[in-house]
């Protein structure tokens, strides 16, 4: 932990803290909205960011979650945030199931089989299947959360119960980002025959990172569905794993790049209401532009170092503070 | 057998949609090693140009039978060709030195840019293509009724994969490509200009995407900005199932895909319609990663 780094984050906190005092409840609401993608965008980024697999089909982890939430709470009354565990183990469960057998394809590959998952799982839950799901129409009359006896129902009670999830979120990935599942993924995503070489068994990183990351994904949904009170298939298009997949890679991978990557691609959108329908045609330009220019993304990973000379220390900290003062600036 | 039959020739009129998009997908992924996720709006970008065309044409009357819609579709082929050589050159030229998923990335970027620009020139609502174009003349076969239009489909896709099948085989252009395909570097030594072939498939393989796109203007009568990704989604699946970089593949792979799909819609059930596609596409990847006639797409572990 540099102390750039730490600055930084204690900056976003102050800021994340205080910002619903100066926000009317439409910004606020725009704002849970920038944390909710943040934290799917987190969890998205194990395995997209950390293990480099390219994975378009996070909507379907998400969409098992919120449902596995919603059917929970409106058949047999669960309360909402208890069900968030089981909304975590659903999603990693399912993600083990379609991981395994398609986790050795090449990049693209499975990049396109992924996007066939998604699409898959929104067609059952559109045809209602096991007739759990309630079709086209949704599942609705979900229930607000209640904590410690409180009811969350208002935006700016979901801002804090959202932004303190990004916040654990972001505590507990730095924490597996230099573990050693952490090094294994990054090894896999360098070079993975290199990988191998060495011992690492990457098949098996390679569909943990995947259920790590659909269990998150799947918790994020618990939230999402108490949020909204109502979800319904369109939700889960193939569209939301898109912006997913956007925000990781124009953000660069860095948990604080997709923090910004989610600002930039949730939020700057709602300053620019005005031109609502030209926007997606601005952001497909910025991919194309942002690949040719900067295909690191805006806020890459700082190169990790592990006790090394003091010479390369400074050269890697001054990196750092340039990278934090970006941060901080979102 | 009257339903199986009915359902035969329109998964084969389908297929012949996939197979010429599959066509474009599989070409450049055989020169560049690449897919082209903007591939499928390339097709809607064809069909929406075909319909401006068969309305301007329409007004002024100069339409006449089979003559009027053979020059749109000259034209469609034409315009499509140009922006396909212009994406390559914004997009993807740049890009051709750095990480496959840079390459990916902007690939989708000028996906969602196509996608929206249609929908901003032509409003989000489905068009819907002029009717008396398309001849509602009822062919009767052994006792079997089938639409005209149905048959002419078939045959025109049928004659431009013939027509791209001769190019490719028997051309010094069509040996040039297959020489890229193979091996950039050596065709380089050869004297054969790789930028210029590269070029050149980014104008065939869109040219054809676009006259799929005219076809399923002219079989269903409306089209919408959306429709491109799930054809092309689809056409991707085709490209896979006969194997990628594989030219015939495309095409088999592509009449397959549209005769499975038709006949899963009939006899399984029409709501899981899409799904079946996908679904093929993920057998196939897990089963015979290959295709039907293909080069392996799978890294062993």
């Amino acid at each position: 932990m540099t102390v750039s780094r730490t600055t930084s984050y204690a900056g976003i906190a102050v800021v994340v803290a205080v910002l619903p005092l100066l926000l009317d409840p439409y910004w606020t609401d725009v704002f849970v909205s920038i944390g909710l993608y943040s934290v799917l965008a987190l969890s998205l980024n194990i395995i997209l960011g950390q293990a480099g697999l390219f994975h378009m089909g996070h909507a379907a982890f998400y969409a098992v979650g919120a449902y596995v939430t919603a059917i929970a709470n409106t058949m047999w009354g669960v309360p909402v945030l208890w069900a968030m565990p089981f909304a975590g183990l659903g999603a990693a469960l399912f993600a083990m199931v379609v991981a395994r057998p398609i986790i050795h394809l090449r990049g693209d590959y499975l990049l396109i089989v992924t996007i066939g998952i998604v699409e898959i799982v929104r067609i059952a839950l559109i045809n209602n299947v096991f007739g759990l799901t309630g079709g086209a129409n949704g599942i609705f009359g979900i229930s607000r959360p209640m904590l410690f006896g409180f009811k969350i129902a208002k935006p700016v009670h979901f801002y804090y119960l959202v932004w303190a999830y990004v916040a654990c979120s972001i505590l507990l990935f730095r924490r597996l980002e230099n573990s050693r599942f952490g090094r294994a993924l990054n090894y896999i995503k360098e070079d993975d025959t290199a990988a191998e070489g060495s011992g690492v068994n990457t098949a098996s990183y390679k569909l943990w990172a995947f259920v790590l990351g659909a269990f998150w994904a799947g918790m994020t949904g618990t939230i999402y569905a108490a949020k909204m009170t109502i979800i319904s298939p369109e939700s889960f298009s193939f569209w939301e794993s898109v912006v997913l997949f956007a925000i990781v890679i124009l953000g660069g991978g860095s948990n604080r790049g997709v923090l910004l990557g989610a600002f930039l691609l949730i939020g700057l959108p709602e300053f620019f209401r005005e031109f609502a329908s030209a926007r997606m045609l601005a952001f497909g330009l910025a991919m194309v532009v942002m690949m040719i220019f900067r295909p690191q993304g805006m806020l890459p990973p700082m190169p990790r170092f592990y006790k090394l000379p003091e010479r390369i220390r400074c050269i890697t900290g001054k990196g750092g503070d340039a990278a934090a003062q970006a941060g901080g600036g979102a | 057998m009257e339903e199986f039959f009915q359902q035969l020739t329109n998964g084969l009129a389908v297929g012949g949609i996939y197979a010429l998009i599959a066509l474009g997908y599989t070409m450049v992924y055989g020169v560049l090693k690449l897919i082209n996720f903007a591939h499928g709006d390339l097709f809607t970008i064809g069909a929406y140009l075909g319909f401006t065309l068969f309305t301007a044409f329409g007004l002024s009357g100069l339409v006449s039978g089979p003559g009027g819609v053979l020059l749109v579709l000259v034209m469609v082929m034409g315009l499509v060709a140009l922006i396909g050589f212009l994406l390559e050159r914004v997009a993807y030229r740049p890009l051709r030195s750095s990480s496959r998923l840079s390459a990916v990335v902007s690939a989708l970027g000028a996906s969602i840019f196509f996608q929206n620009a249609v929908m901003l020139i032509y409003g989000a609502k489905f068009q819907v293509y002029p009717n008396d174009i398309r001849p509602s003349y009822v062919l009767s076969i052994m006792g079997i009724d089938v639409p005209l239009v149905r048959i002419m489909m078939i045959a025109a896709s049928l004659g431009l994969m013939l027509a791209l099948y001769w190019f490719t085989q028997r051309t010094r252009i069509g040996a040039a490509i297959r020489a890229t395909a193979i091996d950039q570097g050596a065709a380089k030594l050869m004297g054969i200009d790789v930028n210029r072939v590269i070029s050149l498939v980014f104008m065939i393989g869109p040219a054809l995407g676009g006259v799929a796109g005219v076809m399923v203007g002219l079989y269903y009568g409306q089209v919408d900005f959306t429709m491109g990704w799930v054809y092309g989604l689809k056409a991707f699946t085709a490209a896979i199932l006969g194997g990628i970089g594989n030219i015939p593949g495309a095409m088999v792979g592509g009449l397959l895909l549209g005769v499975i799909e038709a006949l899963g819609a009939a006899y399984i059930s029409i709501a899981w319609k899409d799904a079946i596609a996908f679904l093929v596409l993920i057998l196939i990847l897990i089963i015979r990663p290959t295709g039907l006639l293909g080069e392996r797409v799978a890294d062993k572990i």
